[in-house]
């Protein structure tokens, strides 16, 4: 496993399939997250080392374990056994879980590992997944990185242990960028913010002096796409994670905004206003090519690619209020897919292609949903004074989103399942909003 | 004076009723009244800081054609309906005096910012702000104002005027403001 998305890139995480690890068998034990309201799988994640290890082996093999175990905590699908209620906080790579003593507390999968140091300073982790009811190993592998990728490694093995128990993809492994808010409202100061899926790794990627707004992440590269009022007005930028450099997308007429990356990575979409006039445009990134794609008198906005590149939902107001549109990529055959009451912005794709996920306003509320692309089965998720600017986790079973209360002032980013369970407020240094996932590393 | 529901007058009133306050105890009911009706419903709204600075300009040392002269002189600002973009005839009276303004001083550049209020999403509220301050700038344009003069920059609900969560407080967002381009 090449990683290139980790910058600076420095190492190289190997998965070595180990000899003394049986093939995975195929158990029953299982969380069902496509229904919600099940009761969390216990789940016990042991330290990584013991007291014979180095201060700083022990260090590390407590930190790997903690990391785990909050990623698997956050999803609230997992009831994590706490450390003072362990039998044991370590068992070794080579050694079987006594699984009669783990059934006793009503543990239902353990997972156990070691770290160990190599002589030209990389480290090795290793660990097992057990199911305890059935006593057979549900997974296992082992990874080499340097020293500093350990966080990685922690949040690329609890993917692993969530996908292997939930049957469905990675998502731990991923970044946030976000808008950190600061001072009052009328003169609220934004600015690019970053970190890991989990809050770690946080940074400040701009100072402040501009208005940004609806960061975006690049599919393929470690580049975001947002809005800056750097100019004076509105318009589209390019930031490159690796070098800090900050590019205006071109010289435009009117202002642009809304932008999003296509998913091959290779064009923008977003809107440019000319004249009180809103349309949608792609903009080959190679070749700087345009394409108009919306040719009409109402607002047209917030476009967002099918994960295919087959088609935009987007909204527009050509029927009065706010509602989402699907057309082909070319522009052609925009046809309305909402109809409920309120309105409807904000739509975002999901990466699994099957729904579209959206802000809607009615009656004074605000709510996230999801609707399939057809605009049937819309299901509301969440609903508060003011919340809106869903984004979509990279397994397509979370979204994240911002919230603000009528006292104002307090913007904070939730995330919610798909099911509509397991709302929960994700902690940032400072108030945020406009949150974009990045997808897998 | 017409409808001038700027927030220079609600300052200036809520300035006035607190002097009143200050100088006896038994302040006129009219001013008092019109001072609550500045702060908005129960929520107590506070006045941003562009409309302080502009109010507080009182010396005696302007000069014709400034930006000082139009804080003063000229209504700076329309206001528009719940997701509407279209101009009042009140709108239409105070955009005249700006109008006149700008004729009298031909070299005067100006900015006009649109504005939204926060009932509704952040990339749809920049288009209607922009729509807002371009219905200004057409009015403009249409009364003969050159189009070179003007510089739209929309705003969304990025900067409210009055911060608050009611109806007062969105009605006054709801907004293009007219500024003289100081670049």
């Amino acid at each position: 496993m090449t990683v290139s998305f980790l910058q600076p890139i420095r190492f190289l995480i190997l998965a070595l399939a180990l000899g003394l690890f049986s093939a995975p068998v195929s158990a029953q034990l299982r969380v069902d997250i496509t229904q919600g309201g099940s009761e969390p799988l216990p789940i016990a994640v042991l330290d990584f080392s013991n007291n014979s290890a180095s201060p700083a082996l022990q260090n590390l093999g407590r930190s790997i374990a903690e990391v785990i175990r909050n990623n698997l905590a956050n999803t609230l699908l997992f009831a994590v056994t706490p450390t003072e209620a362990m039998i044991k906080r370590y068992i070794g790579l080579d050694r079987e879980p006594n699984f009669e003593n783990w059934r006793i507390i009503n543990t239902q999968a353990v997972v156990h590992g070691h770290v160990q140091q190599k002589p030209d300073g990389t480290i090795s982790v290793g660990f097992r997944l057990w199911d305890a009811y059935q006593e057979v190993q549900m997974f296992a592998s082992e990874y080499g990185a340097s020293a500093s990728a350990w966080r990685r490694i922690a949040h690329i093995m609890s993917d692993a242990i969530y996908s292997r128990l939930t049957g469905e993809g990675a998502y731990f492994d991923s970044s946030i960028v976000y808008i950190a808010e600061s001072g009052p409202a009328d003169k609220r100061i934004k600015r690019l913010a970053i970190m890991d899926q989990d809050g770690a790794n946080h940074s400040f990627l701009t100072n402040g002096l501009e208005t940004v707004l609806t960061p975006r992440f690049s599919p393929t590269k470690r580049e975001i796409t947002y809005l800056s009022y750097s100019s004076g007005v509105p318009h589209v930028y390019l930031y490159d994670i690796s070098t800090g450099r900050q590019e205006i997308l071109g010289s435009y007429e009117g202002i642009t905004f809304a932008p999003r990356f296509s998913p091959d990575g290779n064009s923008l979409i977003f809107s440019q206003s000319i004249r009180g006039n809103s349309e949608i445009y792609t903009i080959n990134l190679r070749n700087r090519k345009r394409q108009r794609l919306t040719n009409n008198g109402a607002i047209d906005t917030s476009p967002s690619f099918s994960p295919d590149g087959t088609q935009v939902v987007f909204t527009s107001d050509r029927g009065s209020k706010p509602h989402l549109y699907v057309m082909n990529s070319d522009g052609s055959n925009p046809e309305r897919i909402s109809f409920g009451k309120g309105s409807y912005t904000t739509p975002v794709w999901s990466p699994r292609g099957d729904l579209i996920a959206f802000t809607k306003q009615e009656r004074g509320k605000f709510s996230i949903g999801v609707m399939r692309t057809d605009g049937s089965e819309e299901r509301i998720l969440s609903q508060s004074y003011l919340e809106e600017g869903p984004t979509w986790s990279p397994n397509g079973r979370v979204l994240m989103f911002f919230r603000e209360s009528q006292q104002g002032n307090d913007a904070k980013l939730y995330s919610v399942d798909l099911t509509g369970h397991n709302l929960r407020e994700v902690p940032t240094p400072i108030n945020a909003s406009d949150p974009a996932w990045s997808p897998l590393k | 004076m017409t409808r001038k529901t700027s927030l220079k007058t609600h300052w200036i009133v809520a300035l006035g009723a607190a002097l009143a306050l200050a100088a006896c105890s038994t302040p006129k009911q009219e001013t008092s009244t019109t001072a609550v009706d500045a702060t908005g419903s129960n929520q107590a709204n506070t006045v941003s800081s562009e409309t302080q600075i502009s109010v507080a300009t009182t010396d005696n040392s302007i000069r014709p054609g400034s930006s000082d002269d139009f804080a003063l002189n000229v209504p700076d600002r329309v206001f528009f309906g719940y997701d509407r973009y279209d101009l009042s005839a009140e709108a239409g009276d105070i955009l005249d005096t700006q109008v006149r303004w700008l004729q009298n001083y031909g070299n005067v550049n100006i900015v006009i910012g649109g504005h939204a209020d926060n009932r509704g999403t952040r990339e749809y509220n920049l288009a209607l702000s922009e729509r807002r301050a371009q219905s200004v700038r057409d009015y403009m344009v249409g009364l003969g104002i050159s189009s070179d003069r003007i510089t739209v920059v929309p705003y969304g609900k990025e900067r409210p005027a009055v911060v608050g969560n009611n109806e007062s407080a969105w009605a006054e967002n709801r907004r293009a403001v007219t500024t003289v381009d100081a670049r």
